[in-house]
């Protein structure tokens, strides 16, 4: 509704101000929370908010940017004089144009969106799934961590050359996270998360289920003997893994000389051959998706990693032209416009003979790791030299019986990971970030305490 | 036009809104609230970054909100809007009551009018001016990556971040306050690499109120500690996992304190249940070394606020004393739902979060030892120079990231080791910190947390633990 009105008050202000090449990208959303503490609303909340970034070539083709909330005349005045003066500043070294893909004709998915089912009802809805939560089992005492929410927001992308774009959303989201305790025993806690268009698509019973059953199976812990295991990664986990490694694949990074890839990787053999790995934003599980990206290119689905085999990478239109390539619709909205996936898709190809198809996570009875949430990536991960030391949940199973690790770290190289993959299961399980198989690794680092 | 139709903002930054501040709380009470609460913001903010020799992003933003929030005996509802007009106000609070369910419209306590307002603003309003000019920001970045341009270093980079931030703080209690923050932060990454070895070296510098300190930054001597770092580190082997004793620089060593412990102590982890603290006010649960404090009042420092975000100014709250836990860190609903008096630390990153209990400058007290003391008591164990980010679970367990680490052999430094990971409980820790040294620094850093990213200090002086588990390979 707003977005060509903004688009032609961003067009009479820069006109006025003689800026003949400008884009921009805006969000506006509406979103509505609750929190409970046993049966008792904590917080509620709401908020309407709106973002402006505009971006602005001088007459030297330099780029400026600024961002803003205020979506006034005089809001959208000043920020394109302030993206003016910025792009004084703008890197020499490097060109940005509106992406060629920008007008391409685009399909955007029909997706349901739904209507706010408002505050009231989300607290109700939330008030019981704690409710059957803390009833679910004696030792869980509380749910600290836990939240309903529903979210509405139109995106749009516009530039001077008459490209245009938008489109409209519904989100909606549970998480429970249990604390479970027992007496002279530490707490354990673990939880579950589910997105949908609405509150309607939410499986709720679910979510309680997963929560419930984590942070149970939890109780019964011990520590476990530092040395080097055989690893079983969950979907979510891997996926977890490879996005704190997806610089590997992206092309920003590699210019910014952050990667482990170089412009020549693609075509190397950096995985056992039974690995493909695809960014698939357009994927009809992915609640998150979105039909075009910042500089407004098209999303669409990339194989990244094919047989083991760097295959493409990920690039915004500045980094494609030194790539001399096309730009994926993987790009942000910047001064300088970040690269990131949009929901990876982990595959076992057809090339999977050397793989040992008896481990799978539900029938060995040899002792592996396995590993079901990894925490603190952001402190854990060290990207650029492919190294990782990050604490985990999971448990140290053997001979058919499983105990939860009372506090671990799993440690090692992310080549030497990819390389030493022994097998991919063949059922793969959806997950809010992405889709894969449970992945199992040959030996890697266990730090505990025992 | 749409734009040219919408009536933005009622409210008039840098002036007086007392009669439209009172006809909103006023509007919110008849409602039925118990309290209402109005936080204002007008910002204007920009990024730098300079890469290899060159600046390749300048990023400026800014804009206006608030945040609206209606207390009901111990509930709270909270809206954020960008819609500033007299209009979008009353909406908010309509909205903050409607999810509250309130239908008693009966005030406990009779609304008298906000007081005369407090302006903590009125030495600062030249600041914005006083601040360095992108001009002269991306001179002196590019300056520092120049003097990292050596041998082994294939990338340089350099940020610098100014935030500025205009808040107007009014509720039914009378509290009408206004101030103006800056924050300026800038940092030095860098990564050496020769055949298969890769390093990182990495520093930030912050400043809270201090329009020149930019200027005053001595970007040379910073670039020479990063790369130093970095080469140290670059042919460093992976240490080995297991048990034992650490010592802990000062400065950003007190990360760790700030992660496993701070939070513990701050109010809303009472409200979840979350901290294994709770019922142990005036009891030890540190070993009798240990002094700890929060306060926001340290001048110049990262964490420091002439009134938080509630409108009470900030006070020192000595947390913990020689190993008794004295004080938790408390904000309005921290005190109205647990008791625990609040200490001016009320935090948000912005409009759109409601304000909580939040840590300042929190740093562990001096001590009475040198760092060689503290290396020498040891004849195995790992001396952590510089620390990466870390974080804490649900359950009080935390990990944190060593950058820069060296093994302590027979009291010495000898090699550094990379690839360590300290893990541990704050409950099991905080008894076995044995040792302070008598060379307290703070460093400044950003906070995450339930109401979004703060600017804070963390600091103590040099350490000793006796026993953590080491995660290596």
């Amino acid at each position: 509704m707003k977005a060509k009105e903004i688009t032609n008050q961003i067009s009479k202000s820069a006109e006025s101000l003689n800026l003949k090449k400008w884009d921009y990208g805006a969000s506006f959303s509406n979103d509505y929370s609750v929190q409970v503490d046993k049966g008792i609303a904590k917080q509620l909340k709401a908020s309407q908010k709106q973002v402006l970034t505009i971006r602005v070539w001088n007459n030297s083709n330099l780029v400026g940017i600024t961002t803003t909330s205020d979506i006034s005349e005089s809001g959208i005045q000043k920020a394109l004089k302030q993206a003016n003066i910025a792009s004084e500043f703008g890197n020499k070294k490097e060109i940005t144009d509106f992406s060629p893909l920008a007008k391409e004709p685009i399909e955007v998915q029909e997706v349901r969106i739904t209507k706010p089912v408002g505050i009231k009802i989300l607290l109700k809805v939330l008030r019981e799934a704690e409710l059957k939560l803390l009833d679910s089992h004696e030792a869980i005492t509380s749910i600290p961590y836990n939240g309903l929410s529903e979210s509405f927001y139109e995106r749009i992308y516009a530039n001077s050359d008459g490209a245009f774009r938008n489109y409209s959303k519904s989100q909606a989201a549970l998480y429970l996270y249990a604390r479970a305790e027992e007496k002279d025993k530490k707490p354990r806690s673990s939880g579950s998360v589910k997105l949908g268009y609405g509150i309607d698509d939410i499986d709720i019973e679910s979510c309680i289920k997963e929560a419930s059953n984590k942070t149970i199976a939890h109780l019964n812990y011990s520590a476990i003997r530092t040395d080097k295991y055989l690893i079983c990664f969950s979907p979510e986990a891997f996926l977890t893994m490879i996005n704190a490694f997806s610089s590997i694949f992206n092309a920003r990074s590699i210019i910014d000389g952050v990667s482990l890839s170089n412009k020549n990787s693609i075509g190397e053999q950096i995985s056992n051959e039974a690995l493909n790995i695809y960014d698939d934003g357009l994927n009809e599980n992915n609640i998150t998706s979105a039909p075009f990206d910042g500089e407004g290119t098209p999303t669409k689905k990339l194989c990244l990693i094919n047989k083991g085999k760097l295959e493409n990478f990920l690039h915004s239109e500045s980094t494609a032209r030194i790539f001399k390539t096309i730009p994926t619709g993987h790009a942000g909205l910047g001064s300088k416009v970040s690269v990131s996936p949009d929901w990876l898709v982990v595959k076992r190809s057809d090339e999977g003979t050397n793989l040992k198809n008896l481990l799978t996570h539900c029938n060995y009875e040899g002792e592996y790791v396995y590993i079901e949430e990894l925490n603190a990536i952001h402190a854990g991960v060290r990207a650029s030299q492919g190294s990782f030391s990050l604490p985990f949940e999971g448990w140290l199973c053997n001979k058919g019986i499983k105990r939860s690790i009372e506090s671990a770290t799993v440690a090692g190289d992310i080549n030497y990971l990819l390389k030493n993959i022994v097998n991919i299961e063949r059922k793969e399980e959806i997950t809010p970030n992405g889709i894969s198989p449970h992945v199992w690794v040959n030996e890697l680092s266990i730090t505990g305490d025992a | 036009m749409l734009s040219s139709k919408i009536k933005y903002c009622d409210v008039e930054f840098g002036k007086c809104n007392k009669d439209l501040l009172e006809e909103v709380i006023s509007y919110g009470l008849s409602l039925g609230a118990d309290f209402v609460e109005i936080f204002l913001e007008n910002t204007d903010n920009s990024t730098i970054i300079a890469e290899e020799d060159c600046i390749t992003s300048v990023s400026p933003s800014f804009g206006k909100g608030a945040g609206i929030r209606i207390f009901k005996d111990k509930r709270d509802g909270f809206v954020s809007t960008n819609d500033l007009t007299k209009k979008g106000l009353m909406k908010s609070v309509s909205q903050a009551i409607e999810m509250l369910d309130i239908s008693d419209r009966k005030n406990k306590e009779l609304f008298r009018g906000i007081n005369k307002l407090k302006d903590y603003s009125s030495k600062k309003k030249n600041w914005i001016e006083e601040i360095p000019t992108f001009n002269e920001i991306s001179e002196k970045l590019i300056q520092s990556t120049n003097f990292l341009n050596k041998n082994k270093i294939i990338v340089r980079k350099g940020s610098y971040s100014r935030n500025w931030q205009e808040v107007i703080i009014a509720s039914s209690d009378g509290t009408y306050a206004t101030d103006i923050r800056l924050n300026q932060t800038v940092g030095l990454n860098v990564i050496a690499s020769e055949a298969q070895y890769r390093s990182n070296g990495s520093r930030r510098f912050g400043s809270s109120g201090m329009p020149n300190e930019f200027r005053l930054w001595d970007h040379e001597k910073a670039a020479d500690e990063v790369y130093e770092s970095s080469m140290n580190m670059l042919y460093a082997d992976f240490v080995e996992a297991g048990q034992m004793p650490v010592v802990l620089a000062n400065k950003f060593g007190g990360v760790i304190f700030h992660e496993a412990c701070g939070h513990l102590l701050e109010t809303t982890q009472i409200e979840r249940g979350t901290t294994p603290f709770k019922d142990k006010l005036n009891k030890k649960i540190a070993h009798e070394s240990v002094t700890a404090i929060d306060e926001g009042i340290s001048i110049g420092s990262f964490g420091s606020l002439s009134v938080d975000d509630e409108g009470m100014e900030p006070e020192k709250s000595i947390l913990i004393k020689d190993g008794v836990l004295k004080k938790f860190i408390s904000d309005r609903a921290g005190e109205l739902r647990t008791g625990h008096k609040r200490t001016g630390s009320g935090r948000r990153q912005n409009y759109s979060f409601a304000a909580a209990s939040r840590m300042r400058n929190t740093y562990i007290a001096k001590g009475e030892y040198s760092k060689e003391e503290l290396i020498n008591s040891i004849s195995d164990g790992l001396y952590c120079k510089s620390m990466g980010g870390g974080s804490v679970g649900a359950t009080g367990q935390f990990n944190f990231a060593v950058e820069e680490g060296y093994l302590i052999k027979n009291g010495k430094l000898t090699k550094p080791v990379k690839g360590a990971t300290l893990i541990g409980d704050a409950k099991e820790v905080m008894p076995k910190i044995s040792m302070c040294g008598n060379d307290l620094e703070l460093a400044p850093g950003f906070c995450g947390s339930i109401s979004g990213s703060v600017n804070v200090t963390v600091g103590q002086p040099h350490i000793k633990v006796d026993s953590i588990t080491v995660g290596g390979r």
